[in-house]
C-alpha cells in the first residue's frame, strides 16, 4: 500500500521525516526551530505524530498489481463425491511425527493413503483445489506417494510448484518432467532441449520420449551418442530398459565395444534380454557347452564343466572376469553364461525334457545351487513363467522354506514372472506349510487385494500364531500388510478374532488382550476401506 | 430444531481441535471400528461408546443444538477440550448417513443434555442478574466506577510522562533499554486497573526486535497511545460514542447492551489467538439481510479452545447485540434460533481500492483500528517479489498481504483455490496490508477456511 505524503497541513508544521529523525535521536537533542514555545516539546512532537500517523494510515491506497501468474492449466477430471472429499481431509490430517506410542485400535490411515490415491485416480477424480497444498506436503516427504499423489493433483499442482521452492520436486519427479517437456509434435523443441538441456532434463526427455516412442528415443541418443560422457552414456542406455526390442540390437551391438566397461556390461544384459540376439545365441553356445547329461549313470544327471577361461570375445559380451572376494572364478564365469543364455537353449540341449524335468535331474559335483541359482535370473531376467514354476517348485516342500538353492530374495522375483492367481494361491500353500515368519518377502509382490485363498491361509496363520502364545508385534509387519492387502470382505469373518481369549501357561501375559486389539484394527481398518472404496465408486455421470 | 442438512465438513470438525497432536487423534478415531452404541437424536444430540485401552470403553456426548454454542462431555481423562474422542465422533457423524443412526437418547447421554439444558435455560431467565441489569446497591458501584477511573487516570498521567521522557531521550535510547523498561511500565498500568493501556505498552517492547523501520513503528504506536491517553483524559468533552471507543479501548469493558439485531449470520472467520495465559477465539459474522458485519470474542484458559465454536461456511439465525462504541464492531451472540447449515449465501465484496477506503473512513470512529473487516471480490492472489498482494482482477490495483499471512498455511490454500483466476476473499484490512481468512472459488464453491 501507499502512503499519501502527509503534505502541509494546518497544526503541523512537520514533514513526516522530520519527526521520524526527531523522535529517534531524542528531543534533548534535536529541537526543530519552527516549533511553538511554551509547549513542552516531546509532546508536541507526539500530538504531531498522532496526526501524521493517522493521516497517513487513513489516506492509505492501493499499491500497482504485480504481473498477475498465468492462470492453471483447467483440469477437466469430475469433482469428488462430498463423502470422498471428507475421507480425503481426514486422511491428509493424519500426518507423520505428530503422535507416537501404541498403536492401538485405530487404523493408521497415512498407510491408507496410497490406496484411496489409487482408487481416486482410477475413477478419474480431480482433486479439490484447497486440498493441493496438504497433498504436495504428503508427497514430499513420501517418495512412494508421489507418483499417485502427483497424478491426482493433477496440473493445478504443477502451478502451485512451480511458484513454492519447497514443492519443485513435483516439476522434476512428473513422468518425463511434467509440462515443460516439449510434445510429440514438437521434433525443434525435442532436438533443441537434448543438445542444450541440463542433463536431468535430457534424462527425463528421453525418457518420456522412450515411453511414447521407442526407435525416436534410439535414434535422438544416437546424434550424440559419441560425445556424451561415460557416466552419461550410462544413464541414457538405461532408459532403453523400457520398451526393449529386436530393433534396439544393432544399437546395443555397437554399444558393446564401448570404452567403458560399465556401458558394455549394461548393453551385454539388455541384449541378453532379447532371445533372439545374436549375443544371446553367442552366450547359449557358450553356455551349452558347459552343461550336459550324462547317461551313463543309473540315472540320468546334469553334468557340469565350468569354463576354464574367460576370453576377450566373452568380456566383450559382457562378461565379468574378475570374481567378488570368496568365489572361485570358473563358477563365476558360469553363472554370467547361463545366466544370459536363452533358456529356450537348455530343452534342445537336454534331451528335449521341459523345464520341470531339466529341474527334477540331479546335478553331479555340487554345481547345482550355482546352476539353479543362475537360471533363476535367467527366469526373471527374460520372464519366463515357465522355467520360473519349475524353479520355484512345490510350495509345500520342505527345502521351500529353508536355506535352497534358491532363496526367498530370489523366490520373490521368479513368482513375479507368474500371473497373479497362480503367484496367490502359491503364496497361500506356502504359507501353510510354512508359517508367516519367512512369508513376508513373498506376500510383498502378490497383488492387491489379496485373492481369497492367500488372504485366509494368512489370518490362519495369525491365529495360529496367537494359539502359540507369542506376542502380536512379532508379526506387526504382515499384520500391517494385511490391513493394506486383505479383502474387505473378509471383515466379517475375522469378527470373531476380536474377542480376548483365555490365557493359558504357555502364553505370554497380557498377549491375548493384546493379539484382540491388532485384530479390531485388522477388522477396522478393513471396513474404512470397504467404506473408503464405497464413497468413491459412484456411477459416472 | 431439527438436524436437517447440518452436516459439517472434515475441515469444520478438525477446525475445532485445540491442537495437531488432537487433530491427528482424533481423526483416527472418525472411522466406525471403536465406537459403538453410537446414535443422534432430532434435537442435536449425539452419542456413542469408545473402546479406549481400559475395560470400559469412554461415554462422549455431544449437544449441537445448544443455544450457547455445541456442547461436549466425555469420560475419558483427558485435559484437552475437545478430545480426541469428542472429535472422532463429530466427524463419524460429519462423515455421512448411517453411521451415527438416528434413536432415542440413551439414559446416560440424556441426562448430560437436560442437565445443561435447564442451567442454561436457569441463566437465560435470571441472565440480567449477573450480567447487564441494575446492580444491587447502585450508589456503591458508582463509587466503585469513580474510584477506578481515578487510578486509571493516574495510570495515563504516568504513561505521559514516560513516553515524554523517551521521546526526550530519543528512540534510539530504547532499542538499548530492552524490554524490561516496558515490562515495568506494562506492570504500572495493570495496577492502573487499564489493561488496554497495560497490553499497548507490552507490544512496544516488542517493536524494537521487530526488523527494518522499527523506529518508524515505535513512532506511530508512541503517538496512538499519546492519544489514547489524552483521548482518556479529555473525555468527557469528546462525543459519546468516541467517548465509548476511548473507554473500550482502555480496558473498561462495557456491557453489550445495544438493542438486539435478528438476523440470518453467515460464519466468515474464526481464529485463536493465545498468550501464556488465554487463549482468545475471534469469529466473524455477516448478517444477510442487515449487511452488517460483527466480530464475536470468546475466551478459554491458556491451552484450551475456548468452548463457542462456529465452522465457517454456515449460516444460522440469532440475535446479537453491540457492544458500545461507535467503530467498534465487537458484539455479542445472543439467542440463537437454528443451528448452522450449510448456505450458498456470499458477503458482498468490493475492490481494493473500497478496501482502502473503508479502512481510512473507520480511523474515524476508532482511531487505533489496526484493521477492518473486508470482502474483496474478483482479486488475484500474485506473488511479488518476496511477498504476495491481492490484485484486482480488472484494473492495476493491489493490496500487499500482512507479513503474518505470508508464513501461514492459508497463502498457499489461497493460491491453490485461485490457480489464477479470480476469487473472492474475505479478511482483514489495514495499515499492515491484507490478511485473508476465508476465500470462496470463482462459481458456486463453498467457502475455504485459510486461518
Amino acid at each position: 500500500m501507499n502512503a499519501t505524503s502527509a503534505s502541509a497541513g494546518a497544526p503541523v508544521e512537520s514533514s513526516w521525516e522530520e519527526l521520524v529523525t526527531v523522535a529517534l535521536l531524542g528531543t534533548e537533542r534535536r529541537t526543530p526551530p519552527a516549533w511553538a514555545a511554551g509547549r513542552e516539546v516531546p509532546v508536541a512532537v507526539l500530538d504531531a505524530a498522532a496526526v501524521a500517523t493517522l493521516r497517513r494510515r487513513a489516506g492509505m491506497r492501493p499499491g500497482r498489481a504485480a504481473a498477475r501468474p498465468e492462470p492453471a492449466a483447467p483440469d477437466p477430471r469430475r469433482p469428488l463425491p462430498p463423502a470422498a472429499a471428507h475421507r480425503l481431509a481426514v486422511l491428509l490430517a493424519d500426518r507423520p511425527g505428530t503422535g507416537a506410542g501404541r498403536r492401538g485400535t485405530a487404523p493408521d490411515l497415512m498407510e491408507l493413503l496410497p490406496q484411496w490415491l489409487a482408487l481416486a485416480n482410477a475413477h478419474g477424480f480431480a482433486a479439490p483445489a484447497e486440498t493441493l497444498p496438504a497433498l504436495l506436503d504428503a508427497a514430499r516427504g513420501r517418495t512412494d506417494l508421489r507418483p499417485a499423489a502427483l497424478a491426482f493433483a493433477g496440473p493445478r499442482a504443477l502451478w502451485l510448484a512451480r511458484l513454492n521452492p519447497d514443492w519443485r520436486f513435483a516439476l522434476r519427479s512428473l513422468p518425463g518432467g511434467g509440462a515443460a517437456l516439449p510434445g510429440p509434435d514438437e521434433p525443434g523443441r525435442t532436438e533443441q532441449l537434448w543438445q542444450e538441456g541440463l542433463f536431468a532434463e535430457r534424462v527425463a526427455l528421453l525418457t518420456a520420449l522412450r515411453a511414447r516412442r521407442p526407435a525416436t528415443a534410439r535414434e535422438l541418443l544416437a546424434t550424440t551418442w559419441g560425445t556424451e560422457r561415460a557416466e552419461d552414456r550410462l544413464m541414457f542406455l538405461d532408459s532403453l530398459r523400457s520398451g526393449l526390442g529386436p530393433a534396439d540390437e544393432p544399437f546395443l551391438e555397437r554399444a558393446l565395444t564401448d570404452r567403458s566397461r560399465n556401458v558394455r556390461a549394461t548393453a551385454a544384459e539388455l541384449l541378453s534380454a532379447l532371445p533372439g540376439s545374436a549375443l544371446a545365441a553367442r552366450m547359449a553356445a557358450r553356455a551349452g557347452s558347459c552343461v550336459a547329461v550324462d547317461r551313463t549313470r543309473g540315472t540320468p544327471s546334469i553334468v557340469v564343466e565350468a569354463p576354464h577361461e574367460c576370453d576377450a570375445s566373452m568380456e566383450r559380451d559382457g562378461v565379468v572376469p574378475k570374481a567378488p572376494a570368496g568365489r572361485g572364478e570358473r563358477s563365476w564365469w558360469l553363472g554370467q553364461l547361463v545366466e544370459a543364455a536363452p533358456l529356450g537353449t537348455w530343452p534342445r540341449r537336454l534331451g528335449g525334457r521341459t523345464p520341470d524335468e531339466i529341474v527334477a535331474l540331479p546335478v553331479t559335483d555340487d554345481w547345482r545351487n550355482e546352476l539353479h541359482a543362475a537360471w533363476s535370473r535367467a527366469a526373471v531376467r527374460q520372464r519366463d513363467p515357465g522355467w520360473s514354476r519349475a524353479l520355484l517348485g512345490a510350495p509345500s516342500a520342505p527345502e521351500a522354506g529353508g536355506p535352497g538353492a534358491v532363496s526367498l530374495a530370489e523366490r520373490s522375483k521368479l513368482l513375479a514372472t507368474l500371473g497373479p492367481a497362480e503367484r496367490a494361491e502359491w503364496v497361500a500353500g506356502f504359507i501353510d506349510t510354512h508359517g508367516l515368519s519367512e512369508a513376508f518377502q513373498l506376500l510383498g509382490v502378490c497383488a492387491v487385494p489379496w485373492a481369497g485363498p492367500l488372504g485366509r491361509a494368512v489370518v490362519d496363520a495369525l491365529d495360529i500364531a496367537r494359539d502359540a502364545g507369542s506376542y502380536p508385534w512379532s508379526f506387526s509387519g504382515v499384520m500391517g500388510l494385511a490391513e493394506r492387502c486383505l479383502d474387505p470382505l473378509e471383515a466379517g469373518r475375522l469378527d470373531a478374532l476380536t474377542a480376548i481369549t483365555d490365557e493359558t501357561e504357555n502364553t505370554a501375559p497380557g498377549a491375548g488382550g493384546y493379539w484382540a486389539e491388532a485384530f479390531q484394527r485388522l477388522v477396522t481398518t478393513l471396513r474404512l476401506r470397504a467404506k473408503m472404496t464405497a464413497e468413491l465408486t459412484v456411477p459416472d455421470p | 430444531m431439527t438436524q436437517q442438512g447440518v452436516r459439517w465438513t472434515a475441515d469444520q470438525v478438525l477446525a475445532l481441535a485445540p491442537d495437531t497432536a488432537s487433530r491427528r487423534a482424533g481423526s483416527k478415531l472418525g472411522t466406525a471400528g471403536p465406537w459403538s452404541e453410537t446414535g443422534s437424536s432430532d434435537e442435536g444430540t449425539l452419542w456413542g461408546l469408545c473402546r479406549g485401552s481400559g475395560s470400559t470403553p469412554y461415554q462422549t456426548v455431544i449437544d449441537i443444538a445448544d443455544s450457547t454454542g455445541p456442547a461436549y462431555t466425555c469420560s475419558c481423562p483427558s485435559r484437552k477440550f475437545p478430545c480426541k474422542h469428542t472429535l472422532g465422533l463429530l466427524l463419524l457423524w460429519a462423515g455421512g448417513e448411517g453411521t451415527v443412526p438416528r434413536g432415542p437418547v440413551p439414559d446416560w447421554a440424556g441426562r448430560w443434555t437436560e442437565g445443561r439444558r435447564e442451567r442454561a435455560a436457569a441463566n437465560r431467565t435470571t441472565g440480567g442478574a449477573s450480567g447487564t441489569a441494575s446492580p444491587a446497591d447502585p450508589e456503591a458501584a458508582r463509587r466503585r466506577a469513580e474510584r477506578r477511573a481515578a487510578r486509571i487516570t493516574a495510570g495515563a498521567g504516568e504513561l505521559e510522562r514516560r513516553l515524554a521522557d523517551l521521546l526526550r531521550g530519543g528512540l534510539a535510547a530504547a532499542e538499548q533499554a530492552g524490554y524490561g523498561m516496558w515490562e515495568e511500565t506494562a506492570a504500572r498500568m495493570v495496577d492502573a486497573q487499564a489493561p488496554g493501556l497495560a497490553t499497548r505498552v507490552r507490544e512496544l517492547g516488542a517493536i524494537p526486535a521487530s526488523g527494518p523501520g522499527w523506529p518508524v513503528r515505535l513512532l506511530e504506536e508512541c503517538a496512538l497511545l499519546h492519544l489514547l491517553d489524552q483521548g482518556w483524559l479529555r473525555r468527557e468533552s469528546l462525543p459519546d460514542g468516541l467517548a465509548a471507543t476511548v473507554r473500550s479501548r482502555v480496558g473498561l469493558t462495557g456491557s453489550a447492551g445495544g438493542p438486539p439485531l435478528r438476523d440470518r449470520w453467515l460464519v466468515l472467520a474464526q481464529y485463536d489467538t493465545a498468550d501464556s495465559r488465554l487463549t482468545t477465539r475471534r469469529i466473524w459474522l455477516y448478517g444477510a439481510e442487515s449487511g452488517r458485519t460483527v466480530r464475536v470474542l470468546s475466551y478459554g484458559p491458556a491451552g484450551r479452545a475456548p468452548e463457542l465454536t462456529l465452522p465457517v461456511g454456515l449460516a444460522f439465525e440469532a440475535e446479537v447485540s453491540a457492544y458500545p462504541g461507535t467503530g467498534r464492531l465487537r458484539a455479542a451472540l445472543g439467542e440463537r434460533f437454528t443451528l448452522p447449515a450449510p448456505t450458498r449465501t456470499r458477503p458482498p465484496g468490493v475492490s481494493t481500492l473500497r478496501a482502502a477506503t473503508r479502512y481510512g473512513e473507520a480511523l474515524r470512529d476508532d482511531p487505533w483500528l489496526d484493521a477492518c473487516p473486508v470482502t474483496l471480490s474478483r482479486v488475484i492472489p500474485t506473488p511479488d517479489g518476496d511477498t504476495w498482494q491481492l490484485a484486482d482482477a480488472e484494473g492495476d490495483s493491489a493490496l500487499p498481504l500482512t507479513p503474518s499471512a505470508l508464513s501461514g498455511p492459508g497463502l498457499w490454500r489461497l493460491a491453490a483455490l485461485s490457480g489464477g483466476a479470480p476469487v473472492t476473499v474475505f479478511g482483514e484490512c489495514g495499515h499492515r496490508g491484507f490478511a485473508p481468512l476465508t476465500a470462496w472459488p470463482e462459481g458456486t464453491g463453498e467457502a475455504v477456511r485459510l486461518c
